[in-house]
């Protein structure tokens, strides 16, 4: 019998395709040498008079320049916001709010190919994921809260609509654009004006939506975009005419923010770090799980808050999930972004980079096996290979940190309490994952799992219906379908 | 010759029992007469830790009951509560209290235990939602309790304040460490009676008394609470809350301006304070060429 398991599940690999390159064209993408900062519907210079380079991260080479805002053009923004707030947006018809929001996503959806392009060149990513996955999630989400505007008392029963003012948002370079979309779709709908920062390294699309933004004639100062580092974000957050800030980036920034904003009234939500669980059973589909193990660590460079970094395989199927986990790993190519057959892109910077290596010295320093696909590297830009772990304890700061990489640490489990009580040993709560045939056993584990999402037979599924958000560590609020409306309303 | 009447000792309920402070320490209330109330614990630090560990683990149990039979419960406290009338009058009026005003706040503070007890099978439906995603997936949100939630308890109003904070985080599937009101600490130590006598486990709910400038920070900062509620409008507490909550993400909320006489104080919007929002993405099989038409 078991011999006869061996052989129907032994993956023969021992093929060597050459892929052809099949670059997507960076003609559809305009991008202008320098970019201002968007204040009141303009364009405008930055008072800190500087500028900062903003590079591909797959080939190193300069993109743009990216203005720098100081507290003084912070300043300038809140003022656009909160005139735009008292004196235009606040007492718009929610309808009228609402076409809006529906014709910015539309000018997102004729524009889509032009996003995709650019935020592959700014962040690294996978043409495949950005054109397929990021710019398609960014228009619904548009068109999705855009119909909310008009429908809002359905969604709190017996409680007074109320907007907030003026929303500071604070994002992250993982998804750049759908970052954007998760923040000012729903603060516009729920009829808040916005400040937004975008990462540093990865500004470009949301200033060519600000460039849509102007195109659709949205009243000017509903939506201010500025860009800069952490300097320029803590202007935000320590604005005294702000709000509310929301932030979606590290936990250990969220902790500084939540400490900042104490003796403010700014109401607060903050997406944060994590550290999922992603769990195969042995009566799991072992191929679907193990491709499915694959997306949730790797998918976007494992750059992913909610990544599945920490696999728990049931010890009796653990032999083959490795194996199989190993011969897919190898054939996963790493490269050129903008190439369509690319399945791990560039690392978004030199600092993450140094970040992830650190990470992987400390797990050799700990004594864990290590497995990495064997690849060749390009010569330039930040690269790492796909990353295994196993033999890891509980306590390695690798099953304990959150890498924010393509690493992945494997551990084994005997029985449905014990993964549990594993699973759940961290102090993040934002995801995890399930891969069983039994759906009564889905069940359980979604009520026993501290964790805000939770995907079952499947990993990394977004939509904008679908409310995102953690538990514990991993932050507060929810953002996404009806309850991401809550963020933005008193 | 006059039956010499048998005094009470105020002690703190941990863990669904009533020891002393750890620390021997007591004070001394007084009511506006200058009538000292009773030797109440001045509990310390050691006591949260204590009424924390006792929380976190009746949490599992009490949040994987059925919701229904918190429901039975939290009316079972109310039930206990009518019953035990008479004794909490008293003691809100050595507490100050007309006897007109204790018994509206006794009969107000069981209304409301009624009140939260009904909403505990029932919020779930009004704020869990099923949610259309466009793959092939059941897709539903569901409000799940924080987990364990410290609460400094409204000075005035001591009953009827403690009773109205703590019953949507209980009815939630949550549980809780009551500080209760520094200078009217009596009916709180008694309401612990009346939790212990109603069917709630040990540590669901643990009532401590104290000083809040002693006890505050330790509420807001163990690594093991994951939210805090604080009733009063002092800005530089609601701001040392709000830095030592950071250290581990704890939810700060602050009632600070609810009447709990109103009704204002009761809708259940007070649970979903304590609630996170947990998604499921279920799978659903979809393979063959079968259609609904018929």
């Amino acid at each position: 019998m078991s011999k006869a398991v061996k052989k129907n599940n032994t993956v023969k690999l021992d093929f060597n395709i050459e892929y052809a390159p099949a670059p997507e064209s960076k003609a559809s993408a305009s991008i202008q040498p320098s970019y201002d900062l968007f204040i009141n519907g303009k364009f405008e210079k930055p008072a800190s008079k500087k500028y900062f380079d903003t590079i591909n991260p797959a080939t190193e080479e300069k993109l743009s320049s990216i203005a720098e805002a100081n507290a003084t053009d912070v300043n300038k923004a809140v003022k656009a916001a909160r005139n735009a707030y008292d004196n235009t947006w606040s007492k718009m018809p929610a309808k009228e709010r609402a076409k809006y929001i529906y014709r910015i996503a539309r000018m997102i959806q004729e524009r889509a190919r032009e996003f995709a392009v650019i935020e592959t060149l700014d962040g690294g990513k996978p043409i495949r994921e950005s054109r397929d996955i990021d710019i398609p999630l960014v228009a619904n989400h548009f068109f999705y809260y855009a119909g909310w505007a008009d429908k809002l008392a359905y969604a709190f029963p017996n409680k007074k609509i109320q907007s907030l003012g003026v929303a500071g948002q604070i994002i992250p370079w993982n998804f750049p654009l759908l970052m954007a979309a998760w923040k000012i779709a729903p603060a516009l709908a729920t009829g808040n004006t916005v400040v937004l920062k975008p990462a540093e390294t990865t500004s470009l699309t949301a200033l060519k939506l600000a460039e849509i933004i102007q195109e659709s004639d949205l009243p000017p100062g509903v939506v201010n975009i500025i860009t800069g580092a952490g300097a320029t974000g803590a202007a935000i957050v320590n604005h005294p005419d702000i709000n509310k800030i929301a932030f979606t980036g590290s936990t250990d920034v969220g902790k500084i923010i939540q400490r900042a904003v104490a003796g403010t009234n700014k109401k607060v939500t903050l997406e944060l770090g994590g550290k999922a669980a992603n769990i195969i059973f042995d009566d799991a589909p072992i191929d679907q799980a193990v491709e499915g193990v694959i997306n949730g660590i790797f998918f976007n460079q494992g750059h992913v808050c909610c990544a599945g970094s920490r696999l728990f395989v049931q010890e009796s199927v653990y032999d083959i999930v490795l194996k199989k986990l190993k011969d897919r790993l190898s054939t996963l190519i790493v490269g050129d972004p903008m190439d369509k057959n690319t399945d791990i892109g560039a690392i978004n910077s030199k600092q993450q980079m140094d970040n992830i290596h650190k990470y992987l010295r400390i797990g050799e320093k700990e004594g864990l096996e290590m497995y990495q696909n064997n690849c060749v590297l390009p010569k330039k830009g930040f690269f790492i290979r796909p990353t295994l772990f196993t033999n890891v304890a509980q306590s390695s700061r690798l099953a304990q940190e959150e890498i924010f990489g393509p690493v992945l640490t494997i551990q084994t489990f005997r029985t449905d309490d014990e993964v549990i009580e594993k699973a759940n040993n961290t102090p993040f709560g934002l995801s995890a994952g399930v891969w069983t045939d039994k759906g009564s056993k889905i069940f359980n584990l979604t009520t026993k799992l501290r964790a805000g999402v939770i995907w079952a037979n499947t990993y990394n599924k977004f939509d904008p219906t679908s409310p995102f958000g953690g538990y514990k560590e991993s932050g507060y609020g929810r953002e996404g379908g009806l309850h991401g409306l809550g963020a933005y309303l008193k | 010759m006059k039956r010499l009447e048998v005094l009470k000792t105020y002690k703190i309920y941990i863990g669904g029992q009533f020891p002393r402070t750890e620390s021997g320490r007591y004070y001394t209330p007084k009511n506006k007469s200058g009538e000292v109330l009773a030797n109440v614990c001045l509990s310390s630090r050691k006591d949260v830790r204590e009424a924390v560990s006792a929380a976190r683990a009746a949490f599992g149990g009490w949040s994987a009951k059925p919701a229904f039979n918190r429901g039975q419960i939290l009316y079972r406290i109310a039930e206990v509560l009518e019953g035990r009338k008479a004794q909490f009058i008293n003691e809100l009026m050595k507490q100050d209290a007309s006897s007109a005003q204790a018994e509206a706040e006794v009969s107000l503070s069981i209304d409301r235990l009624i009140y939260f007890a009904g909403w505990c099978d029932k919020f779930q439906q009004v704020f869990g939602s099923v949610n259309p995603v466009a793959s092939s997936h059941f897709n539903f949100s569901v409000p799940e309790p924080t987990g364990v939630v410290s609460i400094v308890a409204p000075q005035e109003n001591s009953l009827l304040g403690l009773v109205s904070v703590m019953a949507p985080v209980i009815a939630g599937g949550n549980t809780c460490i009551i500080l209760a009101s520094e200078m009217k600490p009596l009916c709180s130590v008694t309401f612990a009676e009346v939790i212990h006598a109603s069917d709630v486990s040990g540590g669901v709910v643990n009532i401590l008394t104290g000083n809040p400038n002693e006890l505050v920070k330790y509420l807001a900062d163990h690594m093991d609470i994951n939210a805090i509620i604080y009733c009063e409008k002092d800005a530089a507490t609601q701001q040392i809350i709000q830095e030592k909550s950071s250290l581990n993400v704890k939810r700060a909320i602050f009632y600070d301006s609810i009447n709990w006489k109103k009704e204002e104080a009761e809708n259940p919007y007070l649970i979903m304070d304590t609630q996170e929002i947990k998604t499921t993405w279920h799978p659903i099989e979809n393979i063959g060429g079968a259609k609904s038409g018929y």
